[in-house]
Order: structure tokens, then C-alpha cells, then sequence
């Protein structure tokens, strides 16, 4: 029986259509959420004038269309992003979609190197802590993740802040390059990866663990499993019984959860960003915040949910890819 | 007899500290002879898997280990071997088949694949040699059209297929001695019987040896040219099999082949016409037919198609069939844990499945199902009192009169009253479903269904619960409605069957008509595929030991 053509095609488009009204709700959500929070950008505005009258502020509010009741302002909002229109960002001055482009690829270079780092190592280590469960290695292995795990990232960070940048002078304590460094060629790619070891190394470590620990634990089950006995039987040695017949089958629970941490490494550059003063959207997303800016943020809720949908889509693909038994339908 | 291709003398296995013995195996001595089959006897637990583990010396060391003795092949002390040169016997020399054809291939990989790395291991070929050399072994293993199932995953074809493709990658090599461990107790018993035809015919043909692992009587009766018999990792006899099935000395063997049900079917009772407790009118099942609007059609597989039948008080009604004839859908339906698309289930004249959820739990006390793994059927958190006890408490019994009703119910299932306050995981298989009885007892059902309630369980325990079945049928006055694949069991215990295949009934009517004079081809399909079925145990009844 040959293995019929997957309908890719067909799947995408119909997964396409079917996150539709996921991002609707979340954005619909987002927005009536964020009006519960006291405060609106006026207010921000005017506290950083050293405040204003009362004529003044009513007149602000008239003008960003603040003055209009939830339900009519979250019309509106939803109708301009139907044309992916952001609006403008009373803080930067600039239109919400530039100053997001701006900080998107900085974020994004963070989390994929950190989580490739992260699943790259975390499951060769979690493979090997399993091929010699309750050894030396093993032991020394698990604690390791089990330290990585309970240590948060922004302790980690301020410590590694501290040895590597104050104390050793290694590193830059923050940015994405140096300021008036005006590096061209391989010396601006070196720049910026002597900035981004830090935080890579924050972001990563914690969820290096979880892999490490999830890996550990899929290999030594699948490692008891029957074709592997069989494979065995038919005399297969260390090296081939581990690449040909564990790996790829214990790598399925370790892609869905990749897949799903996806979005939680998303909220974890928050801090490792705003820690390491470095500008991504996550420390944009914590200075929105601060200052109510609420275009910037729906903004960047947006966009991560529409990568959170287009990860999950990726990662089913691949599960599809790494799993013979699942077509896509 | 020829030169011993495998010659085992005293072997001991010696388990971890804190097992129930200190040795699974004591003292194991056999051989095998080239082109000679022999079966290695046993129930669970008597260490016939952990043979062939020493064999191919795949034990799960340090943990459990060869303490003692010796282990020749072809006139090599294999104990004595390296991992590297052990590695080049495996797959090679002595090759295996294992139980379980769905979970022994990997998943991941073509059939193709799978058999090609046997010959890659162990051979130097072309990649082009070895896959006509894969493709010749799925044609001498019977597969129909072998490029197509080269190319496909494990999961593309049927069980059966998937242990002939087993046997293939076993015999690719033409190994001397083949270890073949319960090759086809997963299988349908039509397939069953073409797997161990299969296996004796290219056993002949390249003069291996065989060791063949079963707990099944009638498979030996089937394949076996020597039996060896274990009993809790001692050997209690061997010798050739036609002394051992025909004339068993040891008590331990007798009472194994008491244990075998009988082919002859009971006496029907006298005809008395008692009235009809349940009966199924035109129930229909389709599964996966349902399409939503993004999420595409899927084909749509009839379960049950147009089925009915009538059970009368204090009758067992068989349900024979192959995995996928929907007998196990029909058990569901006449007790609602599953809704039927069409049709009827009258119980004492009630229609059950148009009952309201509240008349439902009023009914359900009247059918009672008994399950076929009675371990994952009890919750194992609670104790054996409470489990019996919670049927009549949801009923509204007191809690004080339904647990004393437990403990009486436990001596009925011939189980001590000491049983009430223990949990489920210490007892033995028999044991459990022995509760699992007691369990669907205590709400005084008119019905019990019965899915597979003894096909978990060795031979010889059985017995004793098909037993007691038949026991409590008659003193209690209910009525059974038994689904088994095992002919030899319904036999036993059957005053009627139905035989189901792709959800229809093909056949049905008194066992014993239908066991004598089979109508329809499937049927006689069926019983023409009995293992042993031309051998007659010598001893009968459980107390002939």
C-alpha cells in the first residue's frame, strides 16, 4: 500500500480558517481586559506633563476616542485591524506597526537561538542521562536540570550580569549592539551574538531542563518497548538501536511540548529582555504597560498570537513528518 | 534424531533479591534438534519467556541474570561469548518472533526498511541483492503483492500480515535455531492457524531447529514434535509430544490438559421454553461516519449491522467471532455504554435504549457486565468490600447492608471473607475477576454480559472461573450473554451461540448443532481452525489431576 499524498494543501487552508476566530476571541479578550486596568493613555500622558486641567485632559480623550463607550471603541478597533491597521502609538509617536517591526526581529533571533539551544542539547543530554539511567552521568545530568529548572531566569540573569559582565568584563551588560559601534560585515554579526550570549543563555537554560527531563524519560520508555527488543534480537548494536530506532520515536512528546512552549518562551523574554535592556518586544510589551500605551500592546498580542498559531501549525507538521501513523486530514 | 543444534543443561536464572523465589529458572535442561520443534510449555510466570531470553542473551542484566549451568549452540558455549560476537549471532544464527506484532515492528520504519536491516547487519549485498532478498522472503511468507508491503509502515497492514513480515525478517537469514515466543496468541484463530502452518512449513524446508513458547495446549497439539513442560522455572516432564499430550505422567500436566476445554459441546438442556429476559431487534452501529463542517469525511466502518437475537432465563447465548465481526459493539449496545443508531434492546419487555437517563439507572441494575482485564476494570484504590459494595449503595442500599452482602457475595465467588479488606493488586488474575463476578452480582442482575472474561487468564485458572460461572448461572437463574473468540470456551459453556462476521450473524443456533453440522463457510472456517482440534485430551474435568 503506497503512502497516499498528504492534502497539505487543503490542511493549511482549512487550519488557516479554523484560527480565525481563535485570534478574534483572544483579541476581543485582550482588549476587555486591559479597559478593567485603571488608567488609559491620557492618564499617562498627563501624569508625565506633571498633570494638565481638566478641559485639557477631556479634550485628549475626545481626540483618541476615549470618551466613547468600551463596546463602540473596541469596534472600531477590531474593524481597522480587520485591515491589519494597528493605529498610532501615543508614546513612540510612530505608527504601532513601525515601531513592532522594529523590535521583531530582535525578539525572534532571541527565541529561536535560545530554544534551538535549549532542544538541541536538552535532549541529547536527556538521551544520554537515559542510555545510562542511575550511573554517574545520569546523576550528575539530572541534578543539573533539576538546578536550571528551579533557578528563575531573572535570578540567573543578574548573577550572570554580575560575574561575566562586571566582575570579568566579557560581555556587554545589555543591548542588541554596541551603541556608536558602527560595525559592518562578520564584526556586526560577532557583535551581536557577544550581546545575545546572556540572554540566550537565561532564556535557555530553564527550558534545556524541561526537555532534558521530558527526553530522559521518553527514551527510557521507549527503550523497554518491543521493537526494540526486536532490533536487538536482530542484533543491532548501541549506536543503531539508539539513531534508528529510540530517538525518533522518543522525540514525539519532546516536539509537542516544543510546540507548545513556543508561546511561554514568548512571555519569558519579557524579563530576560527587560533585564538585559535589550529591545524586543517583550521589553516593549512591559513598557506599554507601564505607560497604558494600549495600541503598542494589543499590538504585540496580536502578533504573538498570530505566531503562536502559525508555531502550533509548524509543529503539527512536523509531528506529522516524524510520526509515519498520523496523516493530516 | 540429528545432532542438538541448542543444547541447554541446568540452567538457572537467578531474579533480584525480594522476587517471590529466588530462581526463575532451576535447573533447566533441553535441546534441539535440527529440523525438530519443540515447545516449551507453560503458565504465566513460569519463566518459558525468560528462556530465550538467555539464549539470545538479552536478559535484563544485572537484575536478572544466568546464576548456573550451560547453554551450547552448535557446539559453542554461548555464556561464554562477547556482546560483539553475540551480536553477530543474533538476527543471523538464532533469530526470533515475538507476540506481539503490532508493538514488536517499529513504527517509524517501512517493512521494507525493517527487513533490510537484518540483512544489512549481518550480510555484504548491494542495497539492490538485499531488497530482492527481502521481497523473495515477503513472497515466501505468503504476502500478497511484496513491493507494495516492502514500501508500507507496520501500521498499513493486518496483524496478520505484520507477523508474517515478522517471520520474514526471522528466516531471512536461515538461521539454525528459530525461538519463537507466543508467535500467535495475539492472533485471530484462522490466521492463527495459517501462522503455524507457515512457520512448520519453512521450518522444513531449511531444517532450523525450533523453540516454540506457548501456553496453549492446543497449539502444541498443533505444531510440537517434543514438549517440555515448566512449571514455576522447573521442568515437571518432557518428552515427545505424542507421549506428553496423550499419557502426561505429572500431575502439574494433568491437570494443564484437564484444564483445556473441551471441543464437545454440553448436552442441551430439555426444552422447557423459559421466557425471554433480553432480546435485540434490528440494532444497527456505524462508527466515524460523522463529518463536521472543516473537518472532512472519514469512511464510515459498520460495526453491527441488522443484528437480533432473543435470551431466555438461564441460558448462555455465545457471541463467537474474529477481532472486527462487532461482538464486542454489541455487548456495549444491550448494556448502553455505547448508543446504537438503530434498533431495539428489550429487557423484561422494556425498551432499554429508549429509556430516559433517569429510567436507565433504574435498569442497568438488571444487566450487569463482567470485563475481560479485571485488573484495569477495578478501581485499584479501593479495597475489595467497597468496590463490591458501591453498585447497591448508588442504588440506595444502606451502606452497612450492601457491604455485608459483599462479604457473602466473596464466599459465593469462592473467595475467603479475609478478601474484603484488601485492594485489587493482591490478588491474581483468577482471583480478580472473581470480584469482578462478585461486583456484577451485587445488584441480583437478570443478565450479566460477559466481554472476554477469561482471556486474560492461564489455562488451568480458567477453568475454574468458566466454572464458576456456569454454577452461579444455574443456582442464581441468570441469564448470560458471553462474548468470547475462543471456540473451545464457548463449547464449554455456551447453550447457544451466534457467530458474528463484519458485523453480521452468519449462524447461529444450539452450540452443539452448530459444532457438528456448521452451515455457513465462515463457521466452518472457524472450527476447522481450532488449534489441536483433531487431538482429544486424555484427562477431563479440573479434579481428573
Amino acid at each position: 500500500m503506497p503512502l497516499p499524498i498528504p492534502p497539505i494543501l487543503s490542511y493549511a487552508l482549512r487550519r488557516l480558517i479554523q484560527s480565525i476566530p481563535v485570534v478574534i476571541l483572544i483579541m476581543i479578550g485582550t482588549f476587555l481586559l486591559l479597559k478593567l486596568a485603571p488608567g488609559d493613555t491620557v492618564d499617562a500622558l498627563v501624569g508625565d506633563m506633571g498633570g494638565a486641567d481638566a478641559a485639557f485632559i477631556e479634550r485628549l480623550r475626545a481626540e483618541y476616542g476615549l470618551d466613547q463607550p468600551v463596546w463602540v471603541q473596541l469596534w472600531r478597533y477590531m474593524v481597522k485591524l480587520a485591515s491589519f491597521d494597528f493605529g498610532w502609538s501615543f508614546v513612540y509617536e510612530q505608527p504601532v506597526a513601525t515601531v513592532l517591526l522594529d523590535r521583531l526581529g530582535n525578539t525572534l533571533l532571541l527565541m529561536a537561538t535560545s530554544l534551538s539551544l535549549a532542544f538541541t542539547i536538552g535532549v541529547a543530554l536527556g538521551a544520554i542521562a537515559a542510555r545510562r539511567v542511575y550511573s554517574l552521568t545520569d546523576n550528575v545530568i539530572s541534578t543539573l536540570g533539576l538546578i536550571f529548572y528551579a533557578t528563575p531566569s531573572f535570578f540567573l540573569s543578574l548573577m550572570m550580569m554580575l560575574v561575566f559582565s562586571v566582575k570579568l568584563g566579557w560581555l556587554p551588560v545589555g543591548g542588541i549592539k554596541t551603541i556608536a559601534g558602527f560595525y559592518t560585515g562578520w564584526d556586526h554579526v560577532l557583535d551581536v551574538a557577544r550581546h545575545l550570549v546572556m540572554p540566550t543563555a537565561a532564556l535557555s537554560l530553564i527550558y534545556l531542563s524541561f526537555y532534558l527531563r521530558l527526553m530522559r524519560a521518553s527514551v527510557l520508555e521507549v527503550a523497554d518497548l518491543d521493537y526494540v527488543r526486536t532490533a536487538k534480537a536482530k542484533g543491532a548494536g548501541e549506536a543503531r538501536l539508539m539513531f534508528h530506532h529510540i530517538m525518533r520515536n522518543a522525540l514525539l512528546p519532546v516536539v509537542t511540548l516544543l510546540g507548545l512552549q513556543f508561546s511561554t518562551v514568548l512571555g519569558g523574554s519579557v524579563v530576560v529582555e527587560t533585564i538585559f535592556t535589550l529591545p524586543g518586544l517583550g521589553q516593549l510589551a512591559y513598557q506599554s504597560v507601564v505607560q497604558r500605551d494600549m495600541n503598542t500592546l494589543m499590538g504585540i498580542i496580536f502578533l504573538c498570537a498570530i505566531i503562536v498559531v502559525i508555531v502550533n501549525f509548524v509543529t503539527d507538521l512536523l509531528y506529522a513528518r516524524l510520526d509515519s501513523r498520523i496523516e493530516l486530514k | 534424531m540429528t545432532e542438538a543444534i541448542l543444547d541447554i543443561r541446568d540452567l538457572r536464572i537467578a531474579l533480584p533479591k525480594g522476587s517471590d523465589r529466588p530462581y526463575a529458572l532451576d535447573g533447566l535442561s533441553l535441546s534441539v534438534a535440527s529440523g525438530e520443534i519443540v515447545c516449551l510449555v507453560g503458565e504465566s510466570g513460569s519463566g518459558k519467556s525468560l528462556t530465550a531470553g538467555a539464549v539470545m542473551r538479552l536478559l535484563p542484566e544485572p537484575s536478572v541474570r544466568v546464576s548456573g549451568g550451560s547453554i551450547q549452540f552448535e557446539g559453542d558455549d554461548l555464556l561464554s561469548f562477547s556482546e560483539t560476537a553475540m551480536r553477530d549471532i543474533r538476527g543471523n544464527r538464532i533469530s526470533m518472533i515475538f507476540q506481539e506484532p503490532m508493538t514488536a515492528l517499529n513504527p517509524q520504519k517501512t517493512v521494507g526498511w525493517q527487513i533490510d536491516e537484518v540483512l544489512r547487519l549481518h550480510m555484504k549485498a548491494s542495497r539492490a541483492e538485499r531488497r530482492a532478498h527481502a521481497l523473495e522472503m515477503l513472497d515466501r511468507v505468503h504476502i500478497p503483492d511484496p513491493p507494495s508491503a516492502y514500501n508500507a509502515y507496520p501500521h498499513q497492514i493486518s496483524g496478520g500480515q505484520r507477523q508474517r513480515v515478522m517471520i520474514a525478517m526471522a528466516l531471512s537469514l536461515s538461521p539454525r535455531l528459530i525461538i519463537a515466543d507466543e508467535p500467535t496468541t495475539a492472533l485471530d484463530v484462522t490466521t492463527q492457524l495459517q501462522i503455524l502452518k507457515l512457520i512448520r512449513e519453512l521450518q522444513r524446508e531449511d531444517g532450523a531447529g525450533v523453540l516454540f513458547i506457548t501456553h496453549d495446549f492446543g497449539v502444541v497439539a498443533e505444531i510440537a514434535d517434543k514438549v517440555v513442560v515448566l512449571r514455576q522455572g522447573e521442568v515437571v516432564e518432557q518428552g515427545p509430544a505424542d507421549e506428553v499430550l496423550n499419557n502426561p505422567q505429572h500431575p502439574y500436566t494433568r491437570t494443564l490438559i484437564a484444564s483445556v476445554p473441551d471441543l464437545k459441546p454440553p448436552v442441551p438442556k430439555p426444552v422447557s421454553d423459559p421466557p425471554v429476559v433480553l432480546s435485540a431487534r434490528g440494532l444497527k452501529k456505524t462508527f466515524g461516519a460523522r463529518g463536521g463542517l472543516l473537518s472532512g469525511k472519514r469512511r464510515a466502518v459498520t460495526a453491527v449491522k441488522d443484528l437480533s437475537f432473543k435470551l431466555h432465563r438461564g441460558e448462555t447465548l455465545g457471541v463467537v467471532g474474529e477481532s472486527g465481526s462487532g461482538k464486542t459493539t454489541v455487548s456495549r449496545i444491550v448494556t448502553r455504554l455505547l448508543d446504537a443508531d438503530q434498533g431495539a434492546v428489550e429487557l423484561d419487555g422494556k425498551d432499554l435504549l429508549a429509556c430516559s437517563p433517569r429510567e436507565l439507572r433504574a435498569m442497568r441494575k438488571h444487566i450487569q457486565m463482567v470485563f475481560q482485564d479485571p485488573m484495569a476494570s477495578l478501581n485499584p484504590r479501593k479495597r475489595v468490600v467497597d468496590l463490591i459494595a458501591q453498585g447497591p449503595i448508588v442504588h440506595g442500599v444502606p451502606p452497612e447492608r450492601a457491604r455485608e452482602k459483599a462479604r457473602k457475595l466473596l464466599e459465593m465467588v469462592e473467595l475467603s471473607p479475609a478478601a474484603a479488606d484488601r485492594f485489587p493488586h493482591e490478588f491474581s488474575g483468577g482471583q480478580r475477576q472473581r470480584i469482578g463476578i462478585a461486583r456484577a452480582l451485587a445488584l441480583e442482575p437478570r443478565v450479566i454480559v460477559a466481554d472476554e472474561p477469561v482471556s486474560a487468564l492461564d489455562v488451568s485458572v480458567q477453568a475454574q472461573v468458566l466454572q464458576l460461572l456456569a454454577d452461579l448461572r444455574d443456582r442464581l437463574d441468570l441469564s448470560l450473554l458471553f462474548v468470547t473468540h475462543d471456540l473451545r470456551v464457548a463449547a464449554q459453556l455456551c447453550d447457544r451461540i451466534m457467530v458474528m462476521q463484519k458485523g453480521e450473524v452468519v449462524e447461529a443456533g444450539p452450540t452443539a448443532d452448530v459444532f457438528a453440522n456448521p452451515q455457513h463457510p465462515y463457521t466452518r472456517n472457524l472450527l476447522s481452525s481450532i488449534p489441536g482440534k483433531d487431538w482429544t485430551p486424555p484427562v477431563r474435568g479440573i479434579d481428573a489431576a
